[in-house]
């Protein structure tokens, strides 16, 4: 699905971020990216939505080159993929609703299959029954889910998670993740940039560590590795 | 600027979406629209009144110059066919635009009249006329008449060739001046307004920087994200303009009034304040328009990263 060649960053101001990565992730895969604060883990997955082009070396996304890929072309891929921060990105003056509905709404949906899948996908993080509320009346788990609601209500092939459950605490960081797994078990790819070394030693999956913008470290079922 | 492919199949649906969507956000960032459309406002109602005084000085400008004219005074030995000889060598030249004879009785009897009362006093030169026979010369481009007279000067019986020497120099100097300067004030003012707006609206889209954040996420193209500030935009202008026109249409009704009587007989012509002011009110709509669609795009470019 994705496949990474020889990939370097080096941004504006001189700072290299990514420093020759080559890796491949299979459809239906979840993997972890581990490494230290500034290792180049947001400039990897930013590389991945396509919110920063690789400055040499090729990305391709289902086939796609993404450092080759026009402007104008660039929200067709993003349909593809879902994207969830640490910080939600809610937008507070529109209800649980509406903020599941705008990311439909903006690729101009039909309004006929708006509803239902925005129901069914708040069904699948369970707040169903909070969807005329405003995020401000949520706790920051909920605004989380209405976030990750947001990011797979058009049935993305990719989800991409920088730092989900940097701003939960423990209790609701597992009720995420077990969104997370659940969205896995339906096929989609899963990338998470995180630094909760419970979770990733617990519910095992592919680890990729970034140290110093290259992978250090690549194994199936990992462990987080790093001693906070 | 503008994806055009996207703009003609974009459904009536989305369009609704647009104009609902630039409504609500002028609704919601009420202080914000008044600034905005004040700015408008201020630029335009100077705009518009500069507009409508160079307006009416080129018209004051090109009756003068119309009124411009050649007095060639016919040598009195002249006799008939040099008076014919003289007639065909001026016409020949090729900037003249007209020519006309004015024999010593009409030139005299022109003078009594205009001078009224005391004209009574010349009318004792009917007798014995000292005036001379006149062509009037008139140029096809005002400009031209100082060249025309002094090829003239030079020709057989014509005594005398007066155009108002040096005043016209003057005023022709004077006229293109005024609008020159006028036109480099109205395009400096426009371009204070566009950065003001694009400053003002800049303010309204930073606010909205989060809502500009997800659509590129999840995948909105940019004209989708950029058509509602681009309506926004375009309605600032427009409510912007509607005091201005109001107020310069209003001014110029009572200026006219006020003026028109006044000026009758110094040559001045106002413009008639029935096409004017509608003209100088679509103007200043459009103005508007452009002003304010021009500063929201450049304000929300930077968020598209294009």
């Amino acid at each position: 699905m994705i496949e990474m060649k020889n990939v370097y960053k080096k941004y504006r101001n001189g700072v290299t971020a990514a420093n020759g990565i080559d890796v491949k992730i299979k459809q239906g895969e979840f993997a972890y990216i581990v490494g230290p604060s500034g290792a180049g883990k947001s400039t990897f997955v930013k590389m991945m939505y396509r919110e920063e082009k690789p400055t040499s070396g090729t990305i391709t996304l289902n086939g796609i080159n993404l450092g080759e890929l026009k402007n104008t072309k660039v929200p067709l891929i993003r349909r593809n993929i879902g994207v969830v921060f640490q910080d939600f990105k809610l937008l507070t003056k529109l209800s649980v609703y509406e903020n599941v509905a705008f990311a439909l709404e903006v690729i101009e949906e039909q309004p006929k299959n708006i509803k239902k899948k925005v129901m069914d996908t708040l069904e699948l993080v369970g707040l169903k029954h909070k969807a005329r509320m405003l995020p401000t009346e949520l706790s920051g788990g909920e605004q989380q889910r209405v976030s990750i609601a947001r990011s797979i209500v058009n049935q993305p092939k990719l989800v991409i998670a920088d730092e989900p459950t940097g701003n939960l605490d423990p209790d609701t960081s597992w009720e995420i993740m077990n969104i997370f797994e659940e969205i896995n078990t339906r096929g989609t790819t899963v990338l998470m940039a995180t630094h909760n070394k419970e979770i990733v030693n617990t519910i095992k999956h592919r680890v990729i560590a970034i140290e110093g913008g290259r992978i250090v470290r690549d194994e199936q079922r990992g462990d987080y590795g790093y001693e906070i | 600027m503008m994806n055009k492919e996207v703009i003609t199949d974009m459904k009536s649906r989305t369009l609704a979406r647009h104009f609902r969507e630039s409504f609500k956000s002028l609704a919601r960032n009420g202080w914000m629209t008044f600034a905005s459309a004040s700015a408008v406002t201020v630029t335009l109602i100077l705009v518009g009144v500069f507009f409508v005084i160079m307006m009416n000085l080129n018209q004051v400008a090109t009756t003068i110059e119309e009124d411009v004219e050649i007095r060639v005074h016919i040598d009195v030995a002249a006799a008939e066919e040099d008076q014919e000889n003289l007639k065909n060598e001026i016409e020949q030249l090729p900037q003249v635009a007209s020519i006309d004879y004015s024999n010593k009785k009409d030139e005299l009897s022109n003078l009594i009249d205009s001078l009224g009362d005391e004209g009574e006093a010349f009318k004792l030169f009917e007798q014995d006329n000292p005036l001379n026979d006149v062509f009037v010369v008139k140029a096809k481009n005002p400009a031209d008449t100082m060249g025309i007279a002094k090829q003239i000067e030079d020709m057989e019986y014509a005594s005398k060739v007066k155009y108002g020497q040096g005043s016209v120099e003057k005023l022709f100097s004077v006229i293109n001046l005024s609008r020159n300067v006028g036109l480099v004030l109205i395009i400096g003012l426009l371009f204070t307004a566009m950065f003001l707006i694009s400053n003002t609206i800049k303010i309204t889209i930073v606010s909205r920087s989060k809502e500009i954040e997800i659509m590129r996420l999840v995948g909105a193209t940019n004209s989708f994200i950029r058509w509602p500030f681009f309506l926004e935009g375009l309605w600032l202008g427009i409510l912007g303009a509607i005091i201005p026109v109001a107020a310069v249409s209003t001014i110029y009704y009572y200026a006219y009034d006020y003026l028109e009587p006044r000026l009758q007989g110094h040559f001045i012509q106002l413009l008639e304040v029935s096409p004017f002011i509608y003209q100088v009110g679509a103007l200043l709509i459009i103005m508007g328009a452009l002003i304010g669609v021009w500063g929201s795009l450049m304000s929300v470019r930077k968020f598209l990263k294009i």
